[in-house]
């Protein structure tokens, strides 16, 4: 046919009007003047002390000393600059790389480490102990995240997280208590994640109830019961119920004495090793296998699912009880690593800013997981720097973890799409 | 492979969908399901897929009863489907669409997608698909997504294919080409089962018709039988295709479109510097295929579009930057495309539907309350007007069939006096009585002097309907041409090809019309 060699003569795209946001530009713009004001004028005149190696380590480096006004002008100069630099191409209606905000973020950290640490009363911290208590902390969002996860890529709205990691964290304490072992408590830890995922799972899949409220009735039917058993049962023979033990912290000889790498990879607990092998297995398992690609497909278009005869209910509901598996066993972090014992309420709202971590890390293990180690990092901060004195309120510096998960998922995120089917029932025909 | 179904019944509640249903598709055969919207084919098709399970009946395969307990076991069976909704996953490559449960793994559960990925090669030198498998599905045309969905049939070694509606969402070029894909499929000896409403396409394709009227087998068909005997035995009665209408009077042209672009969230121009009029007592015709800027078109000149900027002028005024309600107020009259969606409030009344656009103005309202008498007064009035077959005016308009709902959208938005009516798609759905219905108001209304403009994707109501046909290509007017253009010209002008060129290259093949000769070479009616 003739016709086939006509080509349109309009053009295969149409044209665009490249829409120029400027609140990434503005939003720099604004935090870079009050980072020149607050870390370059009002820095203070004593300088900051980072220790970088520990005592166990191999290498022993040199603790970092830096002039809180010298540092403080460089890093608000930095930034102004490439706050700059994001007007400029905004004015060119050019894309902004990606590496510009994360590099003003992170001079950002450094400047607000130089002025408060060269402003608290002890100007000297531990890198190495800050960095390494971040992962430590981000160990339970981690987990929770996961559990987001894997409910999520099948379609199913996981808001339980905070009640799988406090179910999680009640029944390894009271396992390992009773049997005497700590792996005992961790197995059960992972059991009572996947039981409350169980209800979640056969009320929104089976029942097709609003996702949403089945999974906030269980973080609070599950805070209620842990609080109830906590008081009545836990407090009146703590011995018997409540004194778990720790998981040990297992060295990797060697490894483990690298500076600031050493600590965070190979000086973990268990559940700390876990949490690695869990983010690498999932990560490989929703992308490289078949089974991923079906999760993967359940969550983004049921209907093409079951017409190439995938059970799309199925998948959802084992991924659910491995999605709880999973929280449930970064549960027991809280009393087998961070503690050695339960208390009322002790995941302490970290099952939400798990969730938080997950739209954070667009629905991805290792998005998630790094954002998991942002909030981890956040938080470990706010008590390292109580601890040191600081001139900011300990109140404002104990909403920094809450804050940062506010402005990343608000501000940072922009435009993410969640899988098609996120939240929404499956029912055939 | 021959497939049988012997005496199907499927029933929903106490609608009968199927009744009784007996059908036969020899192997190699393209057997045509020919039938209205809602006589129960995609019902059938989807108990023979395993979606559904059969009240009754039995499916058998070359002579052995077989059970669908899902789609799983059909495709087992040699049976694909290609869904009038495509089944494919946006966010997906092509490649990963079609192993998605057919796949093939390399120990541990890891994909293999090379071996899908040389599947879909080998298939598509053979049928001569242009399919890049590493592409992502919501990237490619509509055109090659059912490619795809062909693709993955006989990657499972399809031995039956059902093609539900393939030719909706084409353009005629694209439908030939589906026309020609099916030859090929035949020649290898796959069977096609077709369905269509579409009478031109299945007199083209089919070896056999069966004809399916409210649920049950009307009677079988030969592909040579005449459209109008197709189309009596498709509805029950008599049908006159052709639309009687007097040549339209065109007066002074009060409806201006000048450099209307509008912009969609990512700055994409949706529509791109649009520029017409449409005269009093003329109907305009947009054509296009689906998703190329009609939607905005009309919603933008309706004031629901936040990002567009040109002119839109009725009667000398600008409507752009109005509100909805002044765009209304101004006379403009507007039958949108999805009349579930944006036409009706299906849990309200047929009376409170009727009067959505004026409940707060006399004679329907007084003061903060409404006048209930007087609004189920003049609903009564309006259904006997429109001919709204329901038992009552204050049944929930839901509950209505489409074309009564769409009876009720034109019965509310024709009972304002009109500066302008605009109607997107207003036949998607209806079966054929109410097609005529509408398209008689919608003339009626181009005689009594408004000017009409009318979107629709389907060519057979544009040429039916039209004064003047403008295209659009993605975004763009390819251009404006008369009434009686050939249905090849406006083809290849619906696929982005600028009418002169179009119309020789028309011209070549048959003596058809150029869209510059005034007349009509019969093309519009089916």
């Amino acid at each position: 046919m003739s016709a086939t060699t006509l080509t349109p003569t309009s053009p295969k795209a149409a044209a665009v009007d490249k829409p120029v946001s400027w609140k990434v530009p503005v939003t720099l713009s604004v935090v870079a003047v009050a980072a020149l004001v607050v870390f370059g004028s009002m820095a203070p005149g004593a300088s900051a002390t980072f220790g970088i190696s520990t005592d166990r380590d191999l290498l022993q480096l040199p603790a970092l000393t830096v002039s809180g006004v010298a540092g403080g002008w460089v890093c608000a100069l930095a930034m102004l600059a490439l706050a700059g630099y994001s007007v400029y191409l905004a004015r060119a209606a050019a894309k902004l790389p990606a590496w510009v905000p994360i590099v003003f973020g992170a001079l950002f950290v450094v400047g607000f480490l130089i002025w408060v640490v060269a402003g608290a009363r002890t100007t000297s911290i531990s890198l190495a102990g800050l960095i390494a208590g971040s992962v430590t902390l981000a160990v339970p969002l981690v987990f929770g995240s996961l559990s987001g996860v894997l409910c999520e890529r099948a379609g199913v709205v996981n808001i339980a997280i905070e009640g799988q990691l406090l179910g999680g964290a009640f029944t390894a304490a009271v396992l390992s208590t009773v049997t005497g072992s700590v792996y005992v408590g961790l197995l059960g830890a992972a059991v009572a994640g996947a039981l409350v995922s169980l209800i979640l799972a056969i009320f929104s899949i089976k029942y097709v109830v609003n996702q949403i409220i089945v999974g906030v009735v269980l973080n609070v039917l599950i805070s209620g019961l842990t609080g109830y058993l906590f008081s009545t049962v836990l407090t009146r023979d703590p011995e018997h119920f409540n004194a778990p033990g720790r998981l040990p912290i297992i060295e990797i000889p060697f490894l483990s004495a690298i500076p600031i790498i050493g600590p965070i990879l190979f000086r973990q607990s268990v559940v700390g090793y876990l949490m690695y092998i869990a983010v690498a297995a999932v990560w490989f398992g929703l992308f490289k296998t078949k089974w991923g690609l079906r999760v993967r497909a359940v969550g983004e278009h049921p209907q093409a699912a079951d017409t190439v005869g995938i059970k799309v209910n199925r998948i959802r509901f084992w991924n659910v009880i491995l999605g709880g598996a999973i929280a449930g066993v970064g549960g027991s972090f809280f009393t087998l690593v961070a503690v050695d014992s339960f208390t009322k309420d002790i995941s302490g709202g970290r099952g939400f800013i798990a969730l938080a971590a997950l739209i954070f890390g667009r629905w991805n293990p290792i998005g998630a997981f790094l954002a998991a180690l942002l909030f981890g990092f956040a938080d470990n901060l706010q008590s390292l720097l109580t601890i040191i004195g600081t001139p900011v309120p300990s109140q404002f510096m104990a909403m920094l973890p809450y804050a940062v998960t506010i402005f990343a998922v608000a501000g940072l995120v922009g435009r993410s799409r969640p899988p098609a089917a996120d939240g929404i029932p499956y029912v055939k025909g | 492979m021959k497939l049988e179904l012997k005496g199907i019944t499927k029933t929903f509640g106490s609608l009968v969908a199927n009744d009784h249903i007996d059908l036969l598709v020899e192997p190699g055969q393209v057997h045509c399901l020919l039938g209205e919207n809602g006589a129960g084919k995609s019902t059938l098709m989807n108990v023979l897929y395993g979606l559904y399970d059969p009240t009754e009946g039995q499916i058998l395969v070359d002579d052995e009863p077989v059970v669908f307990k899902g789609p799983g076991d059909a495709m087992a069976a040699g049976i694909g489907m290609v869904h009038q909704h495509f089944m494919l996953i946006p966010v997906f490559t092509v490649v990963e669409n079609v192993a998605l449960g057919n796949e093939t793994t390399k120990g541990a559960g890891r994909l293999d997608l090379d071996t899908t990925r040389r599947k879909i090669k080998e298939i598509s030198d053979k049928y001569g698909f242009d399919v890049d498998p590493d592409a992502l599905v919501e990237d490619l045309p509509v055109g090659v997504q059912q490619r795809v969905e062909i693709i993955k049939a006989l990657v499972r070694d399809a031995k039956v294919l059902i093609l539900d509606e393939p030719t909706a969402v084409l353009t005629p070029q694209e439908t030939d080409e589906l026309l020609d894909i099916i030859r090929q499929l035949k020649t290898n000896g796959t069977s096609v089962v077709f369905i269509s409403h579409k009478l031109r396409e299945v007199k083209a394709i089919s070896d056999t018709i069966t004809v399916i009227r409210r649920g049950k087998v009307v009677g079988s068909a030969d592909p040579s039988a005449s459209a109008t005997e197709l189309a009596s035995a498709m509805v029950g009665r008599a049908v006159n295709l052709s639309l009687e209408k007097a040549p339209a009077r065109p007066g002074e042209a009060t409806f201006a479109v000048r450099n209307l672009t509008v912009t969609d969230h990512n700055g994409q121009h949706v529509v791109d510097d649009l520029s017409f009029d449409i005269a009093q007592g003329e109907v305009l015709a947009i054509a296009g295929v689906q998703g190329n800027g009609q939607t905005e078109l009309t919603e933008a000149v309706l004031g629901l579009q936040p990002h567009a900027r040109g002119s839109v002028k009725l009667d000398g005024k600008e409507l752009l930057g109005r509100s909805v309600k002044q765009v209304l107020d101004a006379g403009v009259g507007f039958v949108p495309e999805d009349r579930q969606v944006d036409g009706l409030v299906g849990a309200f009344s047929i009376a409170e539907n009727m009067i959505l656009d004026r409940y707060d103005r006399a004679p329907f309202a007084k003061g903060i309350g409404l006048k209930p008498s007087v609004i189920a007064a003049h609903a009564e009035k309006k259904i006997s007007e429109f001919d709204v077959r329901t038992p009552s005016v204050t049944a929930a308009v839901g509950t209505l069939s489409g074309g009564n709902q769409q009876k009720v959208v034109l019965a509310r938005e024709l009972s304002r006096p009109l500066r302008l009516f605009i109607a997107s798609q207003p036949t998607r759905g209806l079966d054929v009585g109410s097609i005529e219905f509408v398209h008689k108001r919608v003339i009626a209304e181009r005689d009594h002097g408004t000017p009409v403009m009318i979107v629709s994707t389907e060519l057979d109501e544009v040429l039916e309907l039209a004064d003047r046909i403008a295209v659009l290509y993605r975004g763009r007017l390819v251009g404006i041409v008369p009434g009686n253009t050939s249905r090849d010209v406006l083809g290849l002008m619906m696929a982005g090809i600028p009418p002169e060129e179009a119309g020789n290259a028309a011209g070549l093949h048959e003596t058809a019309a150029t869209p510059t000769t005034e007349r009509h070479d019969g093309g519009g009616h089916a």
